[in-house]
């Protein structure tokens, strides 16, 4: 038992590590790539807690990541000057108010249900942030300015593209630590029952409903973070980002790298946009469409991912 | 605020037509639903491409009937086709994995329809012009026309599930799959036929509504949104219930566009969803189960 873990904390070190100099060695482009696939990894893994660990499949991941921009927008627009920490506080009470508004209605239902329901939900969203101009921008969505990295008291910078990185690889690995201890604590192992069967976890005494409210709202917590972090990086909020295509990416994502293992879905992240900037070069603005037959067939034979697939491989 | 009588009834007629083309939709939904729990994700890009195919075929000919033909013949081997390549495959594994497969497929055939027929959006020319006098209004003929046809297809594929051999094999395998199948009912090739019926369907109420709005490569996840909400009010898999919840809907959402723009009006329907999940999760228009 203790010799996989070595190596896991190992493996975990030496990625972290590369991750920490990349932008150092990395052009503009790609440093800036990597950021991004570190995001979108979050969004993922946040959606992994309910696809991979509770066995629900949410299609409206992009309403919380989509009130997690807002939220920060509000606050950087709001209060001047712009302060990072208000923001990410004003974008996760966004995410988590909505998460909670959500998680109450959609847990009621099951598979399919649940899946619609989250759908329309953030469809709801969408048509209100779309419509409601005054406020939130309509169709051209809000810009800001980019707040200072910085600690109350202690030193003040400008965000640089090398300490964005830093700054949002230190939150997605904190947050991967936290989602990890989640699921391998007792809360995350009834999360796991209800997966493998619901009315028996019922039985035994566990309030099912209970436990799936608190994971959406963990979950919505996170994909708002990833919002939030997304927002920060691109100094915009727009209403494309609670439309469901993100939703249906996050999803992408986790089929993609493989459910359930958490570091998956940032593996799917980055082979996706990976695949898709590649083959833009190809098929320019078509090129969902083999990412698109790709995903189709990794659906049907490739149903662990990538992560799933190369493990089984080695276990061989 | 008092709303003139007239309007409601305007609004009434576009309802009704508007829920006609949803129904043919959503009954093709739910018959694949019903009979081999696939959630077609991609039923709303079926829909976009029948108009599609309808918009060059009539260009190419000039006949707006053989245009709505040959688009439903078309994308109904289109559909077989899918239905063999994609969702055989998956017969057996958790639903929600059709939901993925399908959600594959419609990002492939939106941008494909987007490099066939580019991001301009294309009106078909309608084949009946009159108008008739309703109020202070000239409305044409060509939307009760719309109404009616899509009332009579349905009617057709109600008889045919009702009297036809083949529609009475589909109904004995939504009942039960297995004991159809020991029955000696050949249930792998009624899934492609159903598949490929319900994508026709599709195809001709995309080719029917290709008169009254733009068709554009975006219209797809339009249809499908409402389309699931309609065959979840009216109860999955249930082809009576999702007619009347087409209608309902519809009606809902024309009522709600006299108060509120268009755009939000959608919003009513989505809030009918959710309190229909929440208050009777099997449907509105379906006897309470025992």
């Amino acid at each position: 038992m203790r010799r996989p873990a070595t190596s896991y904390w190992i493996g975990f070190c030496v990625i972290l590590a590369l991750l920490v100099v990349a932008p150092l060695v990395l052009p503009e482009f790609w440093r800036r790539f990597v950021t991004e696939i570190l995001i979108w990894g979050l969004l993922g893994m946040s959606l992994d807690i309910l696809i991979g660990y509770t066995g629900m499949v949410s299609f409206g991941h992009s309403v919380f990541f989509g009130l997690g921009m807002y939220g920060a927008a509000a606050a950087l627009l709001a209060v001047k000057p712009a302060n990072l920490w208000l923001a990410l506080l004003s974008g996760l009470t966004a995410a988590a108010v909505v998460a909670s508004f959500v998680a109450y209605f959609a847990t009621r239902l099951r598979d399919i249900y649940f899946a619609i329901t989250t759908l329309v939900f953030s469809q709801i969203f969408y048509v209100i942030i779309f419509t409601w101009t005054e406020v939130t921008g309509g169709e051209n969505g809000l810009n800001f300015a980019r707040p200072a990295l910085s600690i109350p008291g202690l030193f003040s910078v400008p965000f640089t593209s090398e300490t964005l990185h830093w700054f949002v690889l230190a939150v997605v690995t904190v947050s991967f630590l936290i989602l990890r201890r989640v699921t391998q604590s007792p809360f995350g192992m009834v999360l796991q029952a209800i997966r493998e069967n619901e009315p028996r976890a019922r039985a035994i005494g566990y309030s099912v409903e209970r436990y799936k409210i608190v994971a959406v709202m963990l979950s919505g917590l996170f994909a708002g973070l990833a919002g939030i972090l997304y927002a920060i990086q691109n100094k915009f909020a727009a209403p494309d980002f609670v439309f469901f295509l993100i939703s249906g990416e996050a999803v992408i994502f986790n089929v993609m790298g493989g459910m359930g293992t958490l570091v998956g879905p940032i593996v799917g992240a980055a082979f996706f946009l990976l695949l898709r900037e590649g083959l833009s070069r190809y098929f320019t603005e078509y090129s969902l469409i083999p990412v698109g037959i790709i995903f189709t067939a990794m659906v049907i034979f490739m149903p662990q991912g990538l992560l799933g697939f190369a493990k089984r491989r080695l276990n061989q | 605020m008092g709303i003139p009588f007239d309007q409601i009834l305007i609004q009434t007629i576009n309802g009704l037509v508007n829920g006609m083309i949803l129904a043919l939709v959503a009954s093709g939904l739910t018959l694949i639903f019903g009979i081999m729990d696939v959630v077609n994700f991609a039923h709303g890009e079926l829909v976009m491409l029948g108009a599609f195919t309808g918009a060059t075929t009539l260009a190419v000919t000039g006949n707006f009937w053989l245009a709505l033909i040959v688009a439903t013949l078309a994308i109904a081997a289109f559909g077989a086709v899918l239905q063999v390549s994609t969702l055989r495959p998956l017969l057996g594994r958790d639903p929600l994995t059709t939901i993925l497969a399908t959600f594959g497929i419609s990002l492939v055939l939106q941008k494909y329809a987007l490099w066939q027929w580019g991001p301009s959006a294309r009106k078909l020319q309608e084949p009946i012009t009159g108008q008739f006098t309703l109020f202070y209004l000239q409305y044409p003929w060509y939307r009760i026309a719309t109404a009616l046809l899509s009332a009579a297809i349905i009617g057709a594929l109600y008889l045919f599930l009702k009297y036809g051999k083949f529609g009475i094999w589909i109904r004995a395998a939504m009942q039960d799959r297995v004991m159809a199948q020991a029955m000696g009912i050949p249930v792998p090739s009624l899934h492609i036929a159903v598949f490929a019926i319900g994508a026709g369907m599709a195809a001709a109420s995309g080719v029917l509504f290709g008169p009254l709005a733009g068709v554009t490569q975006n219209i797809g996840a339009d249809f499908t949104l409402r389309a699931f909400i309609v065959v979840v009010v009216g109860g999955m898999g249930n082809l009576g219930g999702s007619i009347l919840a087409s209608i309902f809907i519809s009606l809902l959402e024309a009522y709600a566009s006299l108060i509120v723009s268009p755009s939000q009006a959608v919003i009513v329907s989505f809030v009918a969803l959710i309190l229909t999940l929440l208050f009777r999760p099997t449907g509105l228009f379906v006897p309470t189960p025992k």
